[in-house]
C-alpha cells in the first residue's frame, strides 16, 4: 500500500519537474531566486558586513569605486557587503514569516473545511476579520505595540498573512472530503484528526505550496515597509533597514543613488521571482490555466 | 497598549500632582478602562471621538483638517490608474503574446513588486533633485502668500504630480493584472467565438462582449482598494510630507496618540465598509443575475 503511494507520489514529482523546466516564468525566477540565495549566503561568509566598520574620516557617501564595490553609506560602511548581509535578513524573515502564515492558514483552512458547522462559521467570520482589515494600520499598530525586535516583525508579518491561505485551503478541503475514498477511510474506523493530518493535508498540499511563494513575496515586502517606517531591528541591517537609514541620512537627495536603488533593486527582483515561481507553479498545478 | 499617555501629555517628569490630576480628569484617564470604554461608546453616538493627546483637539477637529488633502491625492490617482490600468489590460490581453503583451505584463509586475516608499524616493531623487522640476514635500510651498487664487492652484498641482504619479503607478499594475487575468477567462467563452464567428470588428466585440462581462472582478478589486488606500498612504504621504490621514495616523502611533488612532480606525472601517457596500450596489446594475 505504501509503496504504490510512494510510486505515486515519485511518478507526480517527476511530471511536475517535467512541466517546470518547460514554463519559462517558472525557470527565470527559480534562477534570480537561486542566484540571490547563494549570494546572501555564501556572499556574506566570503565578505563579512560589520556594522561597527565606520571606515576613516571622510569616507561617508563616497560613490563607487573598486575598493568599495558600491560605494559607502553615510557612516562610511561598505553599501555591498551591507547588502550582502542584509539580504541573508530580508530572507530569513520572509521565510520564518511564511512558515507561520502557512501554518496557521493550512490548520484554520482544513478544520473550518472539514468539521464544518459551526465551527466552520467561527472560523471563517475570524478569517473575514483579517481579510478585510487594513493590512498596514493593523500591523504598524502591532509591530509598534511588541517593539522592533526582528522575531517580533516575523510574528506580525506571520500572523496577519494566512487569511487568504485559510479560504482556497478551506474551499479544496470542502471538495476532498465529499470524495468516495474519505468515506472509506471514517468507515474503517479512522478518527477525524487522522483524516485530516493523513488524508486531506497531502490533497491540499500542491496549493498551500503554490501559496507559500506569494506569501514569502508578501512577507518580504512587509519587512521592507515596516523597517523603512521605522519600527524594524535596528541591530539587524536588512535591506529595509539599509533604506530606512539611507533616506533618513537624505542620501536621495545629495544624489547618493549606490546607497538607496541597490536595496530597492534587490527587493523588486527577489519579489519578483516569487511572483513569477507563484504564477508557474499556479500553472502547473491548475491545468484549466495552461489552454489559454 | 505600552506608553503611559499622561507621560505623553504633560512631558514634564515634575509635574505636580495637582496638574496631573488635572490633566488626568481633562482627557478622561482617571476611571477604570471599562468605564472610560463606555463612555467612548456613549460619546460616539453624539459624533464625540475624544480628545487627541498630541493636538489637544478634539479628535473630529483633527482628523476633518486632513481628509482633503488625502482625498484629493488618492482621488486623482485612483481616477488615473483605473483608466490607464484597464487600457493596458485589454490591450495587454487582446494583443496576448505580442511585444505589447510582454512589455505591458512585465511593468505590471514590476510595480506590483516595488516597495510603494521606494518608488517615491526615486522620482523624487530624478525629478526634484536631479531635473529640479517638481517639489519634493508638502502640499504647497510654505511660507508663500499667493497672488491669486489661480497661482495658489497651479503651486498645488505642482506640488500633486509625484505623489499621485507614485501612488497610480502602484494601482496601475495591479488594476493591469486583474483586467488582463479576468478578459483572458472571458476570450474563452463560447460567446466570444459566436461573436466572432458572425463578423464583428475587434472594437465592437471588445466594448459590447467581453467587457462588460470582466467588469465584475475589476469591480472588486478597485472598491478593496478604495477602502484599503487610507492604509496605504502612509508610505507615499511620509515619503512625500503630504498633509493628510496616512500621515496623521503615523504620527498618532509614534506619539502614543490613541483617541486619534482610534478615531482614524473609526475611519478606515467605516470607509471599506462604504466602499464594499458600494461595490454590492454596483453589481446588481452591472449583472441582474446579481439582483436575485
Amino acid at each position: 500500500m505504501s509503496s504504490i503511494k510512494r510510486e505515486m507520489r515519485k511518478k507526480n514529482l517527476t511530471e511536475f519537474f517535467v512541466n517546470f523546466r518547460k514554463n519559462k516564468m517558472g525557470i527565470i525566477g527559480a534562477g534570480i531566486l537561486i542566484f540571490f540565495i547563494l549570494a546572501s549566503f555564501l556572499g556574506s561568509m566570503i565578505f563579512p558586513y560589520d556594522p561597527m566598520n565606520f571606515g576613516e574620516v571622510g569616507s561617508s557617501l563616497q560613490p563607487p569605486s573598486i575598493e568599495h564595490i558600491l560605494g559607502t553609506d553615510d557612516l562610511g560602511r561598505d553599501v555591498f557587503k551591507n547588502l550582502l548581509a542584509g539580504g541573508r535578513i530580508s530572507l530569513i524573515v520572509g521565510v520564518l514569516a511564511t512558515i507561520i502564515s502557512m501554518f496557521l492558514g493550512t490548520i484554520i483552512g482544513i478544520t473550518a473545511g472539514y468539521m464544518g458547522k459551526k465551527t466552520d462559521i467561527i472560523l471563517m467570520r475570524f478569517t473575514d476579520f483579517f481579510l478585510v482589515i487594513p493590512w498596514l494600520p493593523l500591523v504598524l499598530v502591532l509591530a509598534a505595540i511588541l517593539g522592533s525586535s526582528i522575531w517580533n516583525i516575523i510574528f506580525v508579518i506571520g500572523i496577519t498573512s494566512w487569511a487568504g491561505t485559510a479560504r482556497v485551503v478551506r474551499a479544496q478541503t470542502l471538495s476532498i472530503k465529499e470524495r468516495p475514498f474519505i468515506e472509506r477511510i471514517r468507515a474503517i474506523g479512522a478518527d477525524d484528526k487522522a483524516i485530516m493530518i493523513r488524508h486531506i493535508l497531502p490533497n491540499v498540499f500542491p496549493l498551500v505550496f503554490a501559496n507559500t511563494i506569494l506569501v514569502s513575496a508578501v512577507a518580504i515586502i512587509s519587512e521592507t515597509t515596516l523597517s523603512f517606517l521605522g519600527l524594524g531591528d535596528v541591530t539587524r541591517p536588512s535591506w529595509g533597514m539599509m533604506l530606512n537609514s539611507a533616506f533618513e541620512s537624505g542620501a536621495a537627495s545629495s544624489g547618493a543613488y549606490w546607497y538607496f536603488l541597490p536595496p530597492g533593486i534587490c527587493v523588486v527582483l527577489v519579489v519578483l521571482s516569487f511572483t513569477f515561481l507563484g504564477y508557474a507553479f499556479d500553472e502547473i498545478l491548475n491545468p484549466k490555466l495552461r489552454r489559454r | 497598549m505600552p506608553g503611559n499617555p499622561l507621560s505623553m501629555i504633560m512631558r514634564n517628569p515634575k509635574a505636580s500632582p495637582e496638574a496631573i490630576a488635572r490633566t488626568k480628569e481633562l482627557f478622561g484617564l482617571g476611571q477604570p478602562w471599562y468605564i472610560q470604554f463606555l463612555i467612548y461608546i456613549q460619546n460616539l453616538f453624539k459624533g464625540d471621538l475624544g480628545l487627541s493627546f498630541l493636538y489637544k483637539k478634539p479628535v473630529v477637529e483633527v482628523i476633518l483638517q486632513r481628509i482633503m488633502p488625502t482625498l484629493i491625492m488618492v482621488g486623482i490617482a485612483e481616477i488615473i490608474a483605473i483608466f490607464v490600468g484597464m487600457l493596458l489590460g485589454v490591450i495587454s490581453a487582446w494583443k496576448r503574446g505580442t511585444k505589447i503583451d510582454v512589455f505591458a505584463l512585465g511593468f505590471s509586475l514590476v510595480t506590483y513588486s516595488m516597495p510603494t516608499f521606494w518608488l517615491g524616493i526615486i522620482l523624487i531623487s530624478i525629478f526634484s533633485i536631479g531635473l529640479r522640476i517638481f517639489p519634493t514635500s508638502g502640499m504647497f510651498t510654505p511660507g508663500q502668500t499667493f497672488s491669486s487664487t489661480f497661482a495658489m492652484i497651479k503651486d498645488g498641482a505642482m506640488h500633486l504630480v509625484l505623489p499621485v504619479t507614485a501612488l497610480s503607478l502602484v494601482l496601475i499594475g495591479e488594476f493591469t493584472l486583474t483586467m488582463r487575468n479576468t478578459l483572458l477567462d472571458v476570450f474563452t467563452e463560447d460567446y466570444m467565438t459566436t461573436v466572432k464567428a458572425k463578423g464583428f470588428g475587434d472594437n465592437y466585440i471588445i466594448r459590447k462582449h467581453a467587457l462588460p462581462n470582466a467588469m465584475l472582478p475589476m469591480i472588486t478589486i478597485i472598491a478593496i482598494n478604495l477602502g484599503l488606500i487610507i492604509g496605504g498612504t502612509i508610505q507615499i504621504e511620509t515619503i512625500f510630507s503630504w498633509p493628510g490621514i496616512g500621515r496623521l495616523m503615523y504620527e498618532a502611533l509614534k506619539n502614543r496618540d490613541y483617541p486619534l488612532l482610534q478615531g482614524i480606525f473609526l475611519l478606515i472601517t467605516v470607509s471599506v465598509i462604504l466602499a464594499n457596500f458600494i461595490a454590492d450596489i454596483t453589481y446588481s446594475y452591472l449583472d441582474p443575475r446579481v439582483k436575485n
